[in-house]
C-alpha cells in the first residue's frame, strides 16, 4: 500500500513536471508578446519579462491607424464566411465519404489529400495572375475561395471520422420512421455530428485567421487586406522607430477572437458524442 | 394491418454470395411470425428486404397485396425495432416517440395524445422527458417499441430486439412483446437466433440456414415433426440426441442396443425407402428412468443400461448425461449446428446422451442405471440429405427433399 502510494505520488510529480514543461514551451512566447505589448517604446529592448513600466500606448497606437481596424473587419468577415462555407460543403462531402458507395470515391479522398499536401507557395503566383485576370484580386471572394480549397481536405477528414462514429442503425431507424434521406441527415445525423462540426469549424477558422501567404499575395488595399497583413505593414512613429510595441499589441488583439471562439465551443466539443444511442 | 407475402424472394450480392435463396413465405394479417436460424443464415437479410433497407434481387414482396420492391422504406408504412434500439440520443423519450409522427406532419396536439397513450401502454409515462442515455436497457428497449407502435403501422419488424438484455429481463420482455402483439394484433416479423424466443413467441416459425428456408410451421409442429436434422437439432433445449443407427429387421441397431420400432414407424420408413445406415434422433424427454415407468408403458419402448456420467438436478426434473461408446452421428447438418453452438471445439461435447428424468428418479453419478426409451417418438434421418424419414409422406418424396429442404407446412 505504502509502496503503491509512493509510486503514485512519483507518477504524479512526473506528470506535473511534463505538463509544466509543455505549458511553458507553449505559453512563454505568448506571454513574451503580451509583455512586449505593455512596454513603452523606451524599455522594449530591456529584456525584462515583466515590464518595469506599464503602458497602453501601443494599443492606442494600433487603433489610431485606420488600416488595422479595416483589416480586422476583413479578417473577421473573410474567416467567418470561409469557415461557414467550408463546413457546409465539408459536412456533405464527409457524409458521402463515410456512408455512401459511389464510383470515384477513392479518387476524391486521394485528391483531397493531395490538396492538403500541396505547398501553397507554388500556387500563389499563378493565382495572382488568374485573380487579376478575372477581377478577383484584392476582393473578399479572392481570399475566401483559396481558403475553402485548402480547408476542405481538413474538414472532410475530420468530419468523416465523426460520421463513421455515428451508428448506421440510427439512419436506418430514421428511414423506417418515414424520413427522407435529407430529413434523416438534417434531424438525426447533423445534430449528432455537432461536436465534429464545431471542431472542424474551429480548425478551419484558425487556419483562415492565421493565413499570411495568400493574404499578402492576393490583396493590396484596405478593401480586403486582413489583419495579419496589416501587422506586417505597420510602420513606427517615425521612419527610424521599430514598430515592435504596436506589432505585439496587434498580435495580442488577433489572438483574442481565437481564444473566445475556442472557449465558446469547447463545451460542445467535449460533450459526449452518441451516448445512449445504442446499447450502453 | 396487412398481410406480407414473400414470393420467390432472393438476395444476391454483387460479389455473387446469395444471402437469401428463393424465399416463399405467406404471412397472414395479424400473424406473429419468427425467422430463426444461426448467425449468417440470412434471416436479417430477409427482414431488411421487407423493410426496404436492402434491395430485392429477384422475386416479389407484397404487403397488403401491393408490390413493394421499388418502394422506399418510408413509403411501406412498416415500423422496425432494432437490436441496438437505435434511439436518437439527442432527443428525449417524448421526441423519440414523436419523431415518426412529426415526419408524417401530424398535428401537434394529436402527436402529444398519441405519444402519451403509447407511453401509458409501455409504462413510460414518467420517463417521457428523459434522454435515452440516462435510461436502463429495458427502458430503452420499451422506448424503441414505443417509437414503432406509436404510428400504428401495417406491420412490425423486429431484429433481435431482446438480445441485448440480461437473461431475466429478456424473459419479462418476451412476455410483454407477446402481450403487446396480441393486444395490437398487428402483423409482426421477428428475427432471433434464440430458439426459446422462437418457440414461445411465434404463431409460426421459419427456420433458415444458409439463406434457405428449412421449414415453416407452428412451434409444436417443428418440435414434433422436424423436416430435417438441422431443424431437429436447432429446435429444443437441451438439443435432440443423435445416434448412428442401422436399420435391421424392423429394429434400429444403435449404441444403446436394438430399439424395436412400431409397425407404423416401420411402414413409414419403408415407404420413404430409408437407407440402412441412418441417424436416429431422440429428444431428452423421451427417455425415462426405467424404475419410474409403469409396466404397460414400459412394454412399448426399449430399455438399456448405462452408467450415469453427470447428473444435473433442476428441481422440477433431472438432466442425466450418459456416455455412449462407439461412433458418433456424422452429417453436414450436425456439423453446422455444432459450429453454430460453438460446441465443435469442446472436447467430449459429443458422445453424450442427454436424458430428462422425473425429479423422483434415484439415478446417481457413477452408478449404472436402467433407462427406458419411448421408441414411438424416435425420428429417423437420412445422413446424406438430413431429411426426416419418419414424416409420413402422401406422395413420393418431393425433389426438394434431396436438397435438404422440405416445405412441410402446418397452420
Amino acid at each position: 500500500m505504502a509502496i503503491g502510494q509512493a509510486r503514485s505520488t512519483g507518477d504524479k510529480s512526473k506528470w506535473a513536471v511534463a505538463n509544466t514543461v509543455v505549458l511553458l514551451y507553449a505559453l512563454i512566447p505568448v506571454l513574451w508578446i503580451l509583455s512586449l505589448s505593455f512596454k513603452p517604446a523606451s524599455s522594449i529592448t530591456d529584456g525584462n519579462f515583466i515590464p518595469r513600466e506599464w503602458t497602453l500606448e501601443n494599443y492606442a497606437q494600433v487603433f489610431q491607424v485606420d488600416l488595422f481596424t479595416s483589416a480586422l473587419r476583413n479578417s473577421i468577415g473573410i474567416a467567418i464566411i470561409a469557415t461557414v462555407l467550408a463546413v457546409i460543403i465539408g459536412t456533405m462531402a464527409a457524409y458521402a465519404v463515410a456512408r455512401l458507395r459511389f464510383p470515384g470515391k477513392k479518387l476524391l479522398i486521394g485528391v483531397s489529400l493531395l490538396i492538403a499536401m500541396f505547398p501553397p507557395i507554388s500556387l500563389v503566383s499563378p493565382l495572382f495572375d488568374i485573380w487579376r485576370g478575372i477581377g478577383l484580386f484584392d476582393t473578399w471572394p479572392g481570399l475566401i475561395i483559396p481558403y475553402i480549397t485548402f480547408a476542405l481536405p481538413l474538414a472532410i477528414y475530420t468530419l468523416s471520422a465523426f460520421f463513421r462514429e455515428i451508428p448506421w442503425e440510427l439512419e436506418k431507424a430514421a428511414k423506417m420512421d418515414g424520413a427522407t434521406p435529407l430529413q434523416a441527415f438534417r434531424s438525426v445525423i447533423v445534430p449528432l455530428a455537432a461536436p465534429g462540426v464545431f471542431t472542424t469549424a474551429i480548425l478551419v477558422f484558425i487556419f483562415c485567421w492565421n493565413d499570411f501567404l495568400f493574404a499578402i499575395s492576393l490583396t493590396s488595399t484596405s478593401a480586403s487586406q486582413t489583419a495579419t497583413v496589416a501587422i506586417a505593414n505597420f510602420t513606427g512613429a517615425s521612419e527610424f522607430a521599430e514598430p515592435t510595441g504596436s506589432i505585439a499589441a496587434a498580435a495580442v488583439l488577433l489572438t483574442i477572437p481565437i481564444i473566445v471562439f475556442v472557449l465558446f465551443f469547447q463545451r460542445r466539443i467535449v460533450a459526449g458524442l452518441t451516448s445512449g444511442a445504442v446499447k450502453g | 394491418m396487412a398481410d406480407i407475402v414473400l414470393d420467390h424472394v432472393t438476395k444476391r450480392y454483387p460479389d455473387g454470395t446469395v444471402a437469401a435463396n428463393d424465399i416463399n413465405v405467406e404471412i397472414a394479417d395479424g400473424e406473429f411470425i419468427i425467422l430463426v436460424g444461426p448467425s449468417g443464415c440470412g434471416k436479417s437479410t430477409v427482414l431488411n428486404m421487407i423493410a426496404g433497407l436492402e434491395d430485392i434481387s429477384d422475386g416479389e414482396l407484397r404487403i397488403g397485396g401491393n408490390r413493394m420492391n421499388e418502394r422506399a422504406p418510408k413509403d411501406r408504412d412498416i415500423a422496425m425495432v432494432f437490436q441496438s434500439y437505435a434511439l436518437y440520443p439527442h432527443m428525449t423519450v417524448r421526441e423519440n416517440m414523436a419523431f415518426p409522427l412529426k415526419i408524417a406532419k401530424m398535428d401537434k396536439a394529436e402527436i402529444n395524445r398519441k405519444v402519451e397513450e403509447t407511453a401509458m401502454i409501455l409504462d413510460l409515462s414518467q420517463h417521457l422527458d428523459r434522454k435515452p442515455a440516462n435510461m436502463s436497457g429495458g427502458q430503452r428497449q420499451r422506448v424503441a417499441m414505443g417509437r414503432a407502435i406509436v404510428r400504428n403501422p401495417k406491420a412490425f419488424l423486429m431484429d433481435e430486439p431482446l438480445s441485448n438484455l440480461d437473461a431475466k429481463l429478456r424473459v419479462q420482455m418476451r412476455t410483454m412483446v407477446a402481450k403487446l402483439q396480441q393486444r395490437l394484433s398487428t402483423t409482426t416479423v421477428y428475427v432471433t437466433h434464440d430458439q426459446t424466443e422462437a418457440m414461445t413467441l411465434g404463431d409460426r416459425i421459419v427456420v433458415m440456414r444458409g439463406g434457405v428456408v428449412q421449414q415453416i410451421g407452428s412451434p409444436q409442429h417443428l418440435y414434433d415433426h422436424p423436416a430435417n436434422l438441422f431443424v431437429a437439432g436447432f429446435i429444443g433445449s437441451p438439443a435432440m440426441n443423435f445416434l448412428p443407427a442401422r436399420l435391421e429387421n424392423g429394429a434400429l441397431r444403435t449404441a444403446l442396443g436394438d430399439l424395436a420400432l412400431s409397425d407404423e414407424l416401420r411402414r413409414t420408413l419403408e415407404d420413404a425407402d430409408a437407407p440402412r445406415e441412418a441417424i436416429a434422433g431422440i429428444r431428452p424427454e423421451d427417455f425415462e428412468d426405467a424404475a419410474l415407468v409403469e409396466d404397460h408403458v414400459r412394454a412399448r419402448g426399449s430399455v438399456f443400461t448405462a452408467e450415469v456420467d453427470v447428473l444435473e438436478s433442476m428441481g422440477s426434473d433431472k438432466f442425466v448425461y450418459f456416455k455412449i461408446e462407439g461412433e458418433q452421428a456424422m452429417s453436414e447438418d450436425l456439423a453446422d449446428l455444432a459450429a453454430d453452438a460453438g460446441t465443435a471445439d469442446v472436447p467430449e461435447s459429443a458422445g453424450h446422451l442427454v436424458t430428462r428424468f422425473a425429479a423422483t428418479s434415484v439415478a446417481t453419478e457413477g452408478k449404472r442405471c436402467e433407462v427406458w426409451v419411448d421408441t414411438d417418438k424416435i425420428q429417423v434421418f437420412d445422413p446424406s440429405t438430413g431429411a426426416n424419414l419418419t414424416i409420413p409422406r402422401p406422395a413420393p418424396a418431393p425433389s426438394s427433399a434431396s436438397r435438404g429442404i422440405s416445405a412441410t407446412e402446418s397452420g
